[in-house]
């Protein structure tokens, strides 16, 4: 009973890790984009949060009313007027330049913030739990989380495979040169790709916000943590992250069973298995 | 420096009668190694003129453009865009002080232990990371140092979570008085960043070099012209290892105390590395040097700065990858065609007539 429990717990952290994942995932598959500074602005979503909620006196959740839009907006105009323009030199431009905008989030969050700690009050709903047969014990919250997670990856789906936008997305990651020859504005469409990823980057940063401590340091463990759920999944498989933030989220908490020292130990141990013994992850899509 | 060969080689154009040769060097580059010459010898006799914190400084720069040198190499080179570096200066440090602390193993053999053992455990990593292509390899090689940093935490006899401290017999092995230490470890320092730039010069100047810079302008085509783009990668990535770990003996060395923490530090070895070589010229072997003055000028005069300091240096990366990704000395070469390590090979004609030249 106690290695079920296990599983479930380690499920269910994985919809978080997921939901840091996806925002990785779509700016790689459609722009071929790695984002260094991709848990910076998980980070990042937090502090919005934290400013909304003392400024205006809404909770966290209600917060997202205003954190989405702002990092919306934020993602469309870095892509657009930033990012764009490291798309055609090769491998080093896109990857420096998201390592400078990372070092600048950071060191302007120490600037701002400090280096204290800073957490999201949601209220009771953080330590409500439900009670299953067998003595298992499952937070509501962490539920929530897996839901939002599921809900996230679902609706992506719907917007790539039902509507036009989705169409545009698939054809630009298909062939970007083709694409544009059809009539499709690259520059555009890539700006409102990383739009979307960020609103996922901020449902992601807040919902985390509430359940852990968050410092301005706190963003490369994000972006490797999202990295390992995307690897493990599979590059270009929505649902394949989904698995690869499960698959995470089981090994830490074998890992914290054994000793909780272990617990990002694990993780680390099993993506690298993973790696050597399916270069591909589990369910591979792309390719790059 | 310059390989005559027969005239025929150059084929059947016009330039046929003419005598040919390829030349190594420049005149540029001949000035430059006189003048270079004479800063070593400058910065050799240091000791004996210069103060300790002379020493502290020249020693920490040699050792940062060691580390830009060997980045440079993987990433402007190979293609190897490495995030992980920091994980060979922690490996060669903790080596080093649980040699000579557990096993009291004598610190000179320990250090020139340290090196071979980096070189050894990049081997299963590349099994690994081998397998991520651009920059998810980039990630990959991060998580690889993170595993070691989170093991060494763990590890009781490496001291766990507060790490290890090299004692006073340890020191006293290089010598009993301080000044003297400080000495030998100044040259040692000197020395290792020579040799490791002898390395990186000697490998580019010969034909693994001319596979190398094949595999820098494109991968493909250096392929399909018979180059073996992995068996080069491979070799590059573990001998960069090897070199990494010595230098990160040497750094604890004089640090004298390492933490898992201090140890694979992303932004202290790697971070600041990157930024040195992006900034100073990448792919090229005079961009670590230049890199590195700006990296150091930068730090001393923005030091009261302290965070402002490092988003300066974001912004800067930003704008040079932006505007000049080729860097300071990047410019440089297309501006003037200067070569100060020329690594390249000239086809020069002998006779008066400046066709070649254009």
């Amino acid at each position: 009973m106690q290695w079920l429990n296990i599983l479930i717990q380690g499920s269910l952290l994985g919809g978080i890790y997921a939901l840091f994942a996806i925002g990785l995932s779509m700016s790689f598959g459609i722009m071929r984009l790695v984002n260094i500074a991709h848990g910076d602005f998980i980070v990042l979503s937090g502090y919005v949060a934290l400013v909304v909620t003392q400024a205006t006196g809404l909770d966290p959740f209600s917060s997202l009313a205003i954190v989405v839009p702002v990092m919306f907006a934020l993602g469309y105009v870095l892509q657009r007027g930033l990012l764009n323009q490291t798309l055609s030199g090769g491998l080093l431009p896109p990857l420096l330049v998201t390592f400078g905008i990372s070092i600048i989030i950071q060191n302007g969050l120490l600037q701002g913030f400090g280096a204290y700690d800073h957490r999201l009050q949601e209220g009771a709903i953080e330590t409500a739990s439900l009670h299953l047969p067998g003595g298992i014990d499952v937070g509501v919250y962490p539920l929530l989380v897996f839901a939002v997670a599921v809900f996230a990856i679902a609706s992506l789906q719907f917007l790539f495979y039902r509507t036009g936008v989705g169409r545009a997305f698939r054809a630009v990651s298909d062939d970007a040169n083709t694409a544009e020859l059809m009539g499709i504005d690259n520059r555009k469409l890539y700006a409102l790709a990383l739009g979307i990823a960020m609103i996922f980057t901020a449902i992601a940063g807040v919902l985390f916000g509430i359940r852990t401590i968050f410092d301005p340091a706190a963003g490369p463990i994000r972006l490797i943590l999202a990295f390992e759920a995307v690897i493990i999944g599979g590059l270009g498989s929505m649902w394949g992250t989904l698995i690869g933030g499960m698959v995470l989220g089981i090994a830490q908490s074998v890992g914290a069973a054994l000793d909780p020292t272990w617990q990002i130990l694990a993780g680390h141990l099993a993506f690298l298995a993973i790696l050597i013994l399916r270069p591909n992850g589990l369910f591979p899509r792309t390719r790059d | 420096m310059a390989d005559h060969v027969a005239g025929d080689v150059a084929g059947q154009s016009a330039a046929d009668s003419a005598p040919v040769h390829v030349e190594r060097a420049t005149k540029a580059s001949r000035i430059f190694a006189v003048l270079a010459a004479v800063v070593l010898a400058a910065l050799i006799s240091l000791p004996w003129w210069g103060d300790i914190g002379w020493m502290r400084l020249i020693a920490e720069m040699a050792y940062y453009v060691a580390l830009a040198q060997l980045w440079n190499l993987l990433a402007g080179y190979a293609g190897l865009v490495s995030v992980g570096q920091q994980a060979y200066v922690g490996l060669g440090g903790y080596m080093l002080f649980y040699l000579t602390g557990v096993w009291n193993v004598n610190v000179y053999l320990a250090l020139l232990l340290a090196g071979p053992f980096a070189g050894l455990m990049s081997i299963p990593v590349s099994f690994a990371v081998f397998r991520l292509r651009g920059a998810y390899f980039a990630i990959g090689t991060w998580v690889v140092s993170e595993v070691f940093s989170l093991f060494a935490s763990l590890i009781l006899v490496l001291g766990a979570g507060s790490g290890l401290s090299l004692t006073v017999p340890i020191l006293q092995e290089i010598s009993p008085d301080r000044d003297v230490r400080g000495t030998m470890l100044y040259l040692m320092t000197l020395t290792m960043s020579l040799f490791v730039f002898a390395i990186v010069y000697l490998l580019l100047r010969s034909r693994h070099g001319l596979a190398l810079t094949a595999i820098r302008d494109s991968e493909p085509a250096s392929a399909s012209l018979g180059v073996n783009t992995f068996r080069t990668k491979f070799i590059i990535y573990v001998a960069t290892a090897a070199c990494t770990g010595l230098i990160g003996g040497l750094i604890f060395l004089q640090k004298l105390r390492i933490s898992p923490e201090a140890g694979f530090s992303i932004n202290d070895w790697t971070v600041v590395v990157i930024f040195m070589v992006v900034i100073g010229g990448i792919g090229t072997l005079e961009g670590p040097f230049i890199g590195m003055l700006v990296y150091i000028a930068l730090r001393e005069f923005l030091a009261d700065y302290g965070t402002y300091y490092l988003i300066l240096l974001g912004l800067l990366a930003i704008a040079i990858m932006l505007k000049a990704p080729m860097g300071i000395w990047g410019w440089v070469i297309h501006r003037y065609d200067l070569q100060l390590f020329p690594v390249g090979r000239r086809l020069k004609l002998e006779s008066a007539d400046d066709a070649s030249k254009r």
